[in-house]
């Protein structure tokens, strides 16, 4: 059982506790304009968007989902300050949340958002929901209301592998995989819209709002000459009665959301084996978030300064059941921290960074990996690491080998992957710990936490050493000069490694409040084991 | 007297076991449902379990069994002490035209009124308007306000007369009617009378019973206020007058109607306790039900300290007590009677029960406590909230005090109303008239509450709160959880006439002792609003058959289907007055449904056909269930 060192009094454990106060307001801050724009506001646009009505995207989504359900929002965040920060949440929301007691992926557009067409970020954003479906096998339920590409920006949202197209493959795809594609129709779905519903295993549309078509009155008119409403296009009657391109007439948005539960309720579901039991969920022994004094705080065990560090133990012992953590080699490559443990009920084996990684860290990563996978317990990495250790001695005991051995694990287990990022992610670290690329099944980002191929004063001091090279001299002929020219990388690594532009940009499924982190990855876990947990086969580990 | 057998339940029963335990006399109150369930109507049961228990004595308690001459006279040929007045007593009073000789022979004046031996319609008829509208019908037999009606015009005698006559029999096995011209302005003001058995008789003080509604008495005090000495003192003596006319003892109360002119009749004398009782006990410091059973034991009231100037000069002290009646009603659906399980109740701090005040000279008789089904079957009466004071500005002040303090939740009730109620300055200054409630406007206004469309938010955030975690999914996917932001739930309100959906962002950071009451009853929250027990739970989800319906109607504009007819409370079906096909026009009468002492007619919403009638007379039925289903005419030409 872990017990926390942390002194809750001591001026570090303040400091470190305001300021990640600071940053999860400012989360909240952030999210909350986010849902005032677009889901649950009353602006304008949503006045306008009642006033045809159709419910808000927010309130579809809660009538969608069983009540008094919570809902895993993925990436609310993105395409923050893009586009003139006019697109909040890219005009679209998705996530996982119960329907009819099924966990379910929603994609939601929200016509308050440039008509809930389709920017760069909101394709991202649909395709990482879709993926999520595919990987965990769930259900995906689309509230489609959209204009389709967003045209001014085609060249970066039609013609790439992961752009529009993407989506209907993925319907095909997952349909043929037996996950089930509903698709529900309220509002318009033009052009490549139209797939959506078409491509959908089931598909409702409503009476009056929702129409389908490839061309819409103006483009029909202006290749055919010929002059439609409309709903004589694409609406519910031609295509419930006619074209057979929607299968059930909908009153109202409301009646659209009852038929989709009636369709989920229908679809049929076996579990999958669970190859371990599920205990009963404890709470950590260490309060995350305890009275007055109690043990510090999650907050406080999150270092404020970058240069120093809290045992990680700290961050482990309020996250898991009961505080225990059946560690792995514990004097051993003490920098990566090992262990099993219980997260709400569900086995989790955990890495966690306790410092830079050593050969000895790697070795004991890949170690543990593979009883892992031997026993199908999903993973969590919670990641904060400056990279592997590099000089002379470093090399020549095979570090980079090491490290590959690590790297390999990581990418070939086949256990669910959950990776939070507590800190920095630098380097070749970000992908020993289950970084993007290594498709881990979830990735989310604490506030304070920094992401970069390195840091930006090493970034600069790399640049301005190489850069001297090619001096007279071979030297910076003074410190001020040689800092001007540092600033502007120092500036832009400092913005480019910041976690809204990274979320902006769907490098994360969202930044989440370190409080919610147990749940978070409880939801995950629960997500993940909707797929059955194949065998593990490891690539050649470099010996 | 050892063991005494209580042939009561509830509130009444509570009242009186506590005197017996005080005076070191043991009660025994017989269980009325399961097994060795006591019918409390039937004398011979009543003995014969009152023997059973070994008990030496009975005590009516003071509902319509205390007034059952035949009661009284079993418990004596019996051998057992009789808590209550003689049955000769009991019954010259029991009949009101009896009542009435004993008063006129004793100057008292009575209400000028008929109670002709032909019992037709038109007999009655030709006598009302002798007596000139508006006319009061009532039962010859009974008492508490069943069966009474006023009738304003010759128009309306007739169904008055069917509805007066059916509930008379129903409730009193007689449906003799008499007839009385109606007092206008009137107040109803009461005298409490206590007899020995050795011929010594006092009164104990007037009560003023005018704040009713629908005859039911809503708020009672002691002394009647702003009353001129010589018309108090003529009350007291024409009480008197009555009460040894008939050699009465032990306690009971004489009714009289106080015009606007000073002038009083003698309605009738009640052979029992009253319900209003404490607010003179209060007064005078003193416990009625001790004095019953001391009398009954055969002590002289001198004995008891109960001396006529005694008595007045305590009176005279100035004290005031006013007793609201907590009832299980909706004032807000004209007083409906209401039904469901309490899920939480509040009494005012340092309250007492059932006997003298303490210091904060508030007391609470409570028959329902956390946990009991309330409604249909039972009186509507939860609780009499008594305050008393130095004088009545003082008592009224404690009263709003505790009434605030109050809270029952898990069914509607009217304490809302009397919270507003006692502020009221028709209250306030002691205007009130019998009439108040139901024709003044600020009454009104308060019965009505001024909800706005939907409850608070302050209430909506402490439902959320209270049900975030323990309705819904159950672990990490509960609670309407969302990530760094509110909590989020949708809920539903029973509010006015139907149900309001929100959506509730729960706000943290508020202190949980800043939300207004609450209970949980499963996966209800019921939340105080100012005294009104607001329900909220989980809104369903949307329901295919629903949105359906919900969407034709708002597409197809007003057409909505006559469709289904329903009960609009718990209740009895006494009158179906429909049959299958019958063509209806709006407003013509379906059914009638009785619950407590209130008919309510069920009505056609407009013209059409009955398609079926599907509830029969006698039928228990429970709040909406459908009693017919009505279709649309055929369109003219059509079979």
């Amino acid at each position: 059982m872990l017990e926390s060192r942390l002194d809750p009094a001591s001026p570090e454990a303040r400091a470190n506790e305001t300021s990640m106060r600071g940053l999860v307001e400012e989360l909240r801050a952030r999210t909350a304009a986010v849902a005032g724009r677009g889901a649950a506001g009353d602006d304008e646009a949503i006045e306008r968007h009642r006033s045809r009505g159709k419910l808000p995207v927010g309130e579809r989504i809660e009538r969608l989902l069983d009540p008094g359900a919570a809902f895993l929002e993925l990436s609310a965040l993105a395409a923050g300050g893009m586009h003139e920060d006019a697109a909040p949440g890219a005009g679209i929301v998705t996530g996982i949340g119960p329907v009819e007691g099924r966990l379910c992926v929603i994609v939601a557009n929200d016509a308050t958002v440039k008509g809930g067409s389709y920017l760069p970020e909101t394709v991202k954003k649909h395709l990482r929901a879709q993926e999520i479906a595919l990987e965990n096998r769930l259900p995906c339920l689309y509230l489609v209301d959209s204009g389709g590409a967003y045209l001014p920006l085609q060249a970066e949202v039609f013609p790439d592998r992961d752009h529009f197209g993407r989506i209907f493959y993925n319907q095909a795809r997952m349909s043929a995989a037996g996950i089930p594609q509903v698709a529900l129709v309220m509002g318009s779905c033009t052009a490549g819209g139209a797939y959506i519903p078409a491509m959908s295993d089931e598909t409702v549309i409503v009476r009056g709002t929702g129409t389908i078509f490839l061309g819409g009155p103006p483009l029909v008119q202006a290749a055919t000459g010929e002059v439609v409403s409309a709903d004589d296009l694409g609406g519910s009657a031609v295509h419930t009665r006619v074209s057979g391109v929607a299968d059930h007439e909908a009153l109202d948005d409301e009646h659209a959301l009852a038929i989709a539960r009636s369709i989920v309720r229908h679809l049929g579901h076996r579990p999958v084996a669970l190859p371990w039991e599920r205990l009963a969920p404890r709470l950590p022994a260490v309060a995350a978030l305890g009275a007055e004094g109690s043990a510090a705080s999650l907050y406080a065990c999150v270092s404020a300064d970058a240069r120093r560090s809290v045992d990680v133990r700290e961050v482990v012992a309020r996250l898991v059941d009961g505080s225990e953590l059946h560690e792995f080699k514990p004097e051993y490559g003490e920098t990566l921290v090992c262990g099993f443990a219980h997260l709400d009920g569900w086995p989790v084996a955990i890495l966690a960074n306790n410092g830079i990684l050593f050969s000895s860290s790697a070795l004991k990563g890949a170690h543990f990996i593979e009883l892992a996978a031997q026993r199908r317990v999903p993973l969590v990495f919670l990641q904060n690491i400056a990279g592997f250790m590099v000089g002379r001695e470093a090399e020549a005991g095979g570090i980079a080998k090491d490290g590959a051995k690590l790297v390999t694990a990581v990418a070939s287990a086949e256990v669910p992957k959950l990776t939070v990022l507590i800190g920095g992610s630098f380097g070749a670290g970000n992908y020993a710990m289950a970084g993007r690329a290594y498709g881990p099944r979830f990735l989310w980002t604490w506030p304070n936490a920094r992401i970069s191929v390195m840091g930006g004063r090493q970034a600069a001091r790399v640049l301005s050493t190489v850069r001297a090279a090619s001096l007279p001299g071979g030297v910076w002929p003074s410190d001020a000069e040689r800092e001007a020219f540092e600033a502007p990388i120092l500036e832009r690594y400092e913005a480019e490694g910041n976690p809204y532009y990274a979320t902006a940009r769907l490098w994360d499924d969202g930044i989440i409040d370190p409080l919610n982190t147990r749940r978070v990855l409880s939801m995950g876990i629960e997500a993940a084991l909707e797929a059955p947990i194949p065998e593990t086969r490891f690539g050649v580990f470099r010996m | 007297m050892r063991r005494l057998f209580i042939a009561n339940r509830g509130e009444i029963a509570r009242r009186i076991a506590t005197t017996a335990v005080r005076v070191g006399i043991e009660p025994v109150v017989p269980p009325v449902d399961g097994p060795g369930a006591v019918d409390l109507l039937d004398p011979a049961a009543v003995v014969a379990a009152a023997r059973g228990a070994l008990a030496d004595a009975v005590h009516p308690g003071y509902g319509f069994l205390a007034e059952s001459p035949d009661l009284a006279l079993d418990v004596i040929a019996a051998g057992l002490t009789w808590v209550g007045p003689s049955p000769e007593a009991i019954r010259s009073l029991g009949d009101k035209a009896a009542a009435r000789a004993i008063s006129r022979s004793v100057d008292v004046p009575v209400a000028a009124g008929e109670e002709p031996a032909d019992q037709s319609d038109g007999s009655l008829a030709t006598a009302a308007a002798r007596i000139g509208y508006p006319v009061l019908v009532k039962p010859v037999a009974g008492g508490g306000g069943k069966g009474i009606r006023v009738v304003a015009t010759g128009a309306e005698l007739g169904a008055a007369l069917a509805a007066a006559r059916r509930e008379a029999a129903r409730a009193f096995g007689d449906e003799r009617l008499l007839l009385e011209r109606y007092v206008r302005d009137a107040r109803h003001v009461e005298v409490q009378v206590l007899g020995d058995l050795h011929g010594a008789l006092v009164h104990l003080g007037d009560r003023d019973c005018s704040l009713q509604r629908r005859h039911q008495k809503l708020l009672e005090e002691a002394p009647a206020p702003g009353l001129p000495q010589e018309l108090r003192t003529a009350l007291w003596a024409a009480a008197v007058r009555v009460a040894s006319a008939v050699g009465y003892a032990n306690a009971g109360t004489c009714e009289f109607l106080v015009g606007g002119d000073g002038s009083f009749v003698f309605l009738e004398m009640n052979a029992r306790l009253q319900v209003e009782h404490p607010v003179t006990e209060l007064v005078l410091a003193r416990d009625l039900v001790a004095d019953q059973l001391a009398i009954a034991g055969g002590a002289r009231l001198e004995e008891l300290g109960l001396t006529q100037p005694a008595i007045e000069e305590r009176l005279a002290a100035g004290w005031h007590a006013v007793e609201v009646r907590l009832n299980a009603e909706d004032p807000a659906r004209g007083f409906l009677p209401s039904a469901g399980r309490v899920a939480a109740v509040r009494w005012p701090d340092e309250a007492t029960a059932f006997g003298p005040v303490g210091e904060a000279g508030v007391r609470v008789d409570a028959g329902v406590a956390e946990g009991d089904e309330v409604g249909g079957r039972f009186d509507p009466l939860l609780a009499k909230v008594i305050a008393v004071g130095a004088d009545r500005r003082a008592a009224l002040a404690r009263l709003g005090e505790a009434l605030d303090q109050t809270e029952v939740l898990g069914l509607a009730t009217n304490l809302a109303f009397l919270r507003r109620l006692a502020r009221l300055p028709v209250v306030l200054d002691g205007r009130a008239r019998i009439e108040t409630v139901e024709a003044d406007e600020a009454v009104a206004a308060a019965a009505r509450g001024d909800a706005g469309s939907a409850p608070p938010d302050r209430a909506w955030q402490a439902a959320a709160r209270a049900l975030a975690g323990l309705t819904g999914p159950a672990g990490a996917w509960g609670g309407g959880w969302r990530s760094s932001a509110p909590a989020v739930l949708r809920l539903v309100a029973v509010w006015a006439d139907g149900t309001v959906e929100r959506s509730v962002a729960i706000q943290d950071g508020s202190a949980p002792d800043a939300d207004p009451p609450i209970a949980l009853d499963g996966p209800v929250a019921h939340v105080s609003v100012d005294g009104a027990s607001v329900a909220f739970a989980l809104a369903p989800p949307p329901d295919l058959a629903a949105a359906r319906e919900r969407a034709a109607a708002s597409s197809s504009g007003a057409a909505a289907a006559p469709g289904m007819v329903h009960s609009p409370m718990p209740g009895m079906v006494v009158a179906v007055h429909v049959e299958r096909g019958a063509v209806l026009a709006g407003g013509d009468p379906i059914a009638t449904v009785e619950a407590m002492k209130m008919e309510h007619v069920v009505r056609a919403p407009g013209v059409a056909r009955v398609e079926a009638v599907l509830v029969r007379q006698g039928e228990q039925v429970e709040r909406g269930r459908v009693l017919a289903r009505l279709g649309a005419l055929p369109a003219a030409g059509q079979p």
